[in-house]
């Protein structure tokens, strides 16, 4: 155990060089919204579902109401805070889920070669030319509404996505030396991939699943903006920028804008996020 | 088994890619605490040669004897009987350790296969050892390999080799990264490592001068065939084919006629 120590060491100076400051604020505010739907039962000024049909479509700055409320009566500050759980929870599953079976099939591609991997690849390029949203939706009309069919769905049409990138940086890795010197050590297939190649290609897997759960928050808000999704009265940031619309035309935009903001934060900071995983590999090649 | 058996034996070794034959019908054999230079230039076959001998290619046709058995196959019980009695350094000292641990926890991996009923203290003092013995201090076995110098790392992939006490060692362009000051000291160390634990060398090199410092005796591939075998001092002093004599003649000396190896090479290349 000791012998590590020098190791943990030389990458702790690493992480020390300078964050740039929209790291910084992207790792920030996910963080705070993570906080907030953990702890939406405590924050929240009001009940989520509370209507109050007398104080519909109240503007931001309301007393009693910060965000204002929505065309029932809502507290849009309370349903932003209790949907922060279901919009961030539901890319999550779908980013692991994609995940796990992108990298799975990615890496059994790369090392099986032959067959397999053409077979795969073949697969996976036709489930990538297949749109992610129809999908989702063919799936929401055989299995219903709901979070679970969505997810799945999503979960299988981003396979692809990860899949094909796990596949290359696999193949490329595979060729260094070192997975070849422990073949010649008598060590199996399985176990130096799982050991050796897989712990040296977690950069590009956190940089890929970040880009993907931006995409899957935004399909999983569309889904849930057609009606497809969370099902009524459940709040989620989708919804309610659907149910919005018509306080829009009644000349109240805050009830959908703020959800929208909400959506849009998110995406931005995953993926200002998965950059800078993404350019750190760069500078490890640049280093080694 | 007798001092009599060979530790390796390789006959009438066939590999082929498609239409192209790399190796073509290699046969020979080496005795405990011997050592064998496979010279050639580029695309002789001498590579893929070594690759066979370690199980990472299988040969088209042919058998590989390690101390009088065949091994072949991939298989669990294969793979670590081969890795048992063979092991290989290969060319790159970059590339062969998993950047993620150090170097001592890469040395430590094949005990940890081959040897599992040893215990941790054990295995650590077994890589102390190890590390000392190629010359490598405590520091830079807690170190990750890209702090090392490229003759550390070459240092650490024998320490690491050695580990479980093979009985051949195959080394792949094993000094040809390296500078010619670390060179020596690199064939020094392989040398006296050979005396003291009388492991057998297979060296595999294009490099003539590495060949006669390193091994007894020598076989010249070309076109992936043996073209001239024998004592190393003999081939190099007084080569018989033309083959080995264009490689010793492309060797830059005084007076070296660049002309006349070139005629050599269209000459020999004609012939063919």
């Amino acid at each position: 155990m000791t012998l590590t120590i020098p190791a943990l060491r030389a990458r702790g100076a690493k992480r020390r060089r300078r964050r740039p400051l929209a790291v910084t604020l992207a790792i920030a505010f996910l963080l705070a919204a993570a906080a907030t739907g953990a702890l939406a039962p405590l924050l929240a000024p009001h009940s989520p579902d509370a209507t109050s049909l007398l104080d519909s479509l109240a503007p931001p700055g309301t007393a009693g109401h910060l965000l204002g409320t929505d065309s029932t009566g809502r507290d849009v500050l309370s349903r932003l805070m209790y949907g922060a759980r279901l919009s961030l929870l539901a890319p999550l599953g779908v980013v692991l889920l994609s995940g796990v079976l992108g990298t799975a099939l990615g890496l059994l591609a790369a090392r099986a070669g032959g067959w397999v991997d053409a077979v795969l690849s073949r697969l996976m390029d036709i489930v990538f030319a297949f749109p992610s949203l129809l999908l989702a939706m063919l799936v929401v009309a055989v299995f219903g509404p709901g979070l679970t069919a969505p997810i799945c769905a999503l979960a299988v049409s981003y396979t692809p996505f990860l899949g094909r990138v796990v596949r290359s940086v696999a193949i490329q890795e595979g060729a260094r030396p070192y997975m070849e010197s422990y073949r010649a050590m008598g060590f199996g297939e399985l176990r130096t991939t799982v050991r050796h190649l897989l712990p040296n290609m977690t950069p590009v897997l956190l940089a890929q699943s970040a880009l993907s759960f931006g995409y899957a928050m935004v399909d999983l808000a569309s889904l849930s903006y057609l009606g497809l999704g969370v099902r009524p009265p459940a709040a989620d940031w989708g919804s309610m920028i659907s149910q919005a619309q018509s306080a829009i035309l009644q000349g109240a935009p805050g009830s959908g804008l703020i959800p929208g903001v909400a959506v849009l934060l998110t995406v931005v900071s995953v993926n200002v996020l998965g950059e800078h995983i993404g350019g750190s590999i760069a500078r490890r090649g640049e280093g080694t | 088994m007798t001092s009599e058996t060979p530790v390796l034996s390789v006959s009438s070794l066939v590999k082929r890619f498609g239409d192209v034959t790399a190796v073509d019908g290699v046969g020979f054999e080496l005795m405990p605490g011997a050592s064998l230079g496979i010279v050639g230039e580029s695309g002789s076959g001498k590579t893929t040669t070594a690759r066979i001998l370690a199980g990472l290619d299988e040969p088209t046709s042919g058998t590989v004897l390690l101390a009088g058995e065949p091994v072949t196959g991939r298989s669990r019980r294969a793979r670590l009987h081969r890795a048992r009695l063979l092991q290989m350094i290969f060319q790159d000292p970059y590339g062969s350790f998993d950047p993620r641990q150090t170097i001592a926890e890469s040395v430590a991996e094949p005990i940890r296969l081959h040897l599992p009923d040893l215990s941790g203290a054990d295995r650590r003092a077994r890589v102390a050892e190890l590390l000392d013995q190629v010359g490598l201090s405590e520091r830079a076995g807690g170190s990750p390999p890209r702090e090392l110098s490229g003759g550390q790392r070459q240092r650490a992939a024998i320490a690491r080799a050695l580990g479980i006490r093979p009985r051949v060692l195959v080394l792949d362009e094993a000094v040809a990264a390296l500078d010619v000051s670390i060179q020596a000291q690199i064939l020094t160390l392989l040398d006296s490592l050979r005396r003291d634990t009388g492991i057998a060398y297979v060296f595999v090199s294009h490099d003539l001068a590495v060949v006669r410092h390193i091994t007894d005796t020598a076989v010249v591939m070309r076109h992936g065939r043996i073209v001239e075998r024998g004592d190393t001092e003999t081939i190099l002093r007084d080569p018989q084919h033309p083959y080995t004599r264009l490689l010793l003649d492309s060797i830059p000396v005084p007076g070296w006629d660049l002309d006349r190896v070139a005629r050599d090479r269209r000459a020999l290349d004609a012939s063919r």
